[in-house]
């Protein structure tokens, strides 16, 4: 049987979903038997696939202009899309910064004499987008896992249902988030 | 005493008049989630997180009396789409960031996403900017988590007769207030009884100081001190 495509993206979030994806145990050698994992954080393959994935698996909030392009990528280019996390569901910690002025934000943080020429580096670094975003506000969803970080068992149970083909079920505590 | 007779879900119930078909409703042991309801407190109907289905109608359970040959439905999948549009609203005109809420777990709004089975929040998140009052001595306030449930409010003027807690503004800039929109530290009607914190459903207000571990509340005090009451 043809494994199943997997890709995994890092937004604007603390790592910790991922860490969470990890923290499976050993489920991980069965999940690594089954799938075929495609660009991620956790891999060395950078570049999203051009042929596509069954699924992704996106930890963060839309921050910036890179997000908002990769965002739109993942769409177009996988079957399933599930939002990792309360930060993708919900903007989460990401999104407190909403209704601050984002330049003022990077002036006071990034623009101090620490800088050589006063210059922001955005060159090398993408412009924050005003607005911080769920995923869902900009590409349609297939499941939210909720959660900061989504329990192990929630993440496993969810990727298993789909691996095996059903759907999975996610009701009552699956949908705490914090 | 004067009986009717009334329809839950297809199941007969006699009652008396003068009744909430959410009082019905719990007596019969069927289950309606609520927020801005509390026993001990007026019902207002402020957060319409109770709506039932009376012949085609949406009415809340908690401020609806019942009448002879009422026909209520509470779990239509109407009514549950609604309801779960109304948890929806609550999040997003707040910043119920659960992720550092001192209430995490221990929240009624967290515990409502759940029991509706929300999955996201369909309506794009206002993210309003409030302010957090923290003079007061031992509690906080953090506009932020509040859900304009006006149990506070109730449980101040109705229970400790102190009225500290009111609302100001009008639509969407409404948020509660202390005294005439003084700092609550300065607030002079306020007795520290903490019976707005045992009270309210979220994390708005809080005891400084307490970890996410101590944070647990305990809104039934406010029932049993006017059961108390009512025995004179
Ligand atoms: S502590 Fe007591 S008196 Fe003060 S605002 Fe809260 S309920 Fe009112
Ligand atoms: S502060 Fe708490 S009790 Fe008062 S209206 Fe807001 S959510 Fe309700
Ligand atoms: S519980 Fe009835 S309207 Fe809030």
């Amino acid at each position: 049987m043809a494994k199943v495509r997997v890709a995994t993206m890092w937004f604007s979030g603390c790592a910790g979903c991922h860490m969470s994806l990890l923290d499976i145990d050993e489920a991980l050698i069965d999940l690594a038997a089954r799938i075929d994992l495609r660009n991620s954080p956790l891999t060395d393959l950078k570049v999203f696939p051009e042929d596509g994935v069954d699924v992704t698996l996106i930890e963060g909030a839309v921050a910036n202009e890179e997000h908002l392009r990769l965002v739109r990528t993942a769409r177009e280019k996988s079957k399933i899309i599930i939002a990792l996390g309360d930060c993708a569901v919900t903007g989460n910690v990401p999104a407190l910064r909403n209704g601050l002025d984002a330049d003022r934000m990077i002036e006071s943080i990034y623009g101090s004499p620490t800088t050589s020429n006063g210059a922001l580096p955005y060159d090398v670094v993408p412009q924050l987008l005003g607005r911080v975003s769920p995923l869902a506000e900009l590409i349609p969803v297939d499941y939210f896992l909720h959660g900061c970080p989504p329990p192990a068992g929630l993440i496993a149970k969810t990727i298993f249902a789909l691996l095996d083909g059903k759907t999975p079920e996610l009701v009552g505590p699956d949908l705490k988030f914090g | 005493m004067e009986s009717i007779a009334v329809k839950i879900n297809g199941r007969g119930i006699t009652t008396c008049p003068g009744r909430t078909i959410l009082e019905v409703a719990e007596a019969n042991g069927i289950r309606i989630p609520t927020l801005c309801h509390l026993k001990g407190l007026t019902d207002v109907g402020a957060c319409r997180v109770c709506i039932v289905e009376v012949r085609g109608q949406f009415l809340t359970a908690c401020t609806t009396g019942v009448a002879d040959g009422m026909e209520i439905l509470t779990d239509t999948e109407v009514v549950r789409a609604h309801r779960r549009t109304i948890v929806e609203m609550l999040f997003a005109e707040g910043n119920h960031v659960c992720s550092f809420c001192v209430s995490n777990g221990g929240c009624e709004l967290q515990d409502l996403a759940c029991e509706v089975g929300m999955q996201s929040v369909r309506i794009p998140y206002a993210y309003p900017r409030h302010r957090v009052d923290a003079s007061h001595p031992r509690f906080l306030i953090d506009r932020d988590r509040c859900v304009l449930c006006g149990r506070c409010v109730r449980a101040c003027g109705e229970i400790e007769g102190a009225r500290t807690w009111d609302f100001a503004e009008r639509g969407s800039g409404v948020r509660v207030i202390t005294d005439l929109d003084v700092n609550w530290g300065q607030a002079e009607t306020c007795t520290g009884c903490g019976k707005c914190v045992e009270v309210c459903p979220t994390g708005a207000i809080v005891r400084k100081g307490a970890s996410n571990a101590e944070m647990g509340k305990n809104p039934e005090v406010v029932a049993q001190l006017a059961e108390r009451r009512s025995h004179g």
